[in-house]
């Protein structure tokens, strides 16, 4: 018999990880988060750019909740699974890190119900000379966007949605796979 | 103690729930795991597109061997950012 429980998981609303199995980002700054809860882009730059006065440039990328005139969306959700999401997304910055000469890289993912307006990634990256630090954040940000563990729906009028990956996403990949 | 089974994403919508437990004897194929779901979700559960962790781990279709205590997550293609 097949018990139905309508309980939704819940994961550990903040989630950061130990970075214990993972290559050490050596004297460079990795952090790595998944928020549970509103975070603010502005103090999480200035936070990271302090200290960070060697690197010749800080490349940052905020994705926000999309409202467009006209558009219906009252809220979004973005769901993770939480034995793989953190780790998943830990492993694709140690790849940025080996390619790329990088001094410090922030990656911030909300989970939970958002509304527009709302920041739901953020990404920084540290480095010294810009082209780097602009390409590693371009590479990361395509890949927390279609490889990533992250699942997301939005609510219109008519109820919740879940939205379907779009091609280009995979299409955005291949133009990294020349980094190992 | 039961086999725990975890929808994420849009199969949450296909099973009616995010989990749904299992009473079972003895560890299940992903076929025979199959066969006690209702059609439509076990349809949508062998789609060439559903990855599968078993425990937090990802797994091949062909290696799910799941029992009592253990948790197989089923995980539909992403939709980050």
């Amino acid at each position: 018999m097949a018990t139905l429980s309508r309980r939704v998981r819940s994961w550990p609303a903040t989630v950061t990880s130990s970075l214990s199995s993972l290559p050490s980002a050596g004297a460079n700054l990795r952090r790595v988060r998944i928020a549970g809860g509103a975070f603010d882009p502005h103090a999480e730059l200035a936070d990271f750019a302090n200290g960070r006065e060697s690197a010749g440039g800080i490349v940052s990328f905020l994705g926000q909740v999309r409202q467009e005139p006209g558009d219906a969306v009252e809220a979004l959700e973005l769901r993770h699974f939480a034995p793989l999401t953190l780790p998943g997304m830990e492993q694709l910055v140690v790849r940025a890190e080996s390619h790329w000469p990088l001094m410090a890289v922030l990656v911030v993912h909300r989970v939970g119900v958002m509304m527009p307006g709302d920041p739901i990634v953020l990404v920084a990256c540290a480095a010294k000379h810009r082209r780097d630090a602009f390409a590693s954040a371009d590479f990361l940000m395509d890949h927390l966007k279609s490889s990533a563990w992250f699942w997301k729906r939005e609510k219109t009028g008519e109820g919740w949605r879940w939205i379907e990956p779009r091609d280009s996403d995979h299409a955005d990949l291949t133009r990294w796979q020349d980094v190992p | 103690m039961a086999l725990l089974l975890l929808f994420l994403g849009p199969l949450e919508d296909v099973a009616g729930a995010g989990e749904i437990a299992l009473d079972v004897a003895e560890p299940l194929t992903l076929a025979a795991i199959a066969e006690r779901l209702e059609p439509e979700l076990a349809v949508a559960l062998v789609g060439a597109k559903i990855r599968m962790a078993l425990n937090g781990n990802l797994v091949a279709p062909g290696e799910v061997m799941a029992g009592d205590g253990d948790e197989l997550a089923f995980l539909p293609p992403v939709s980050g950012g």
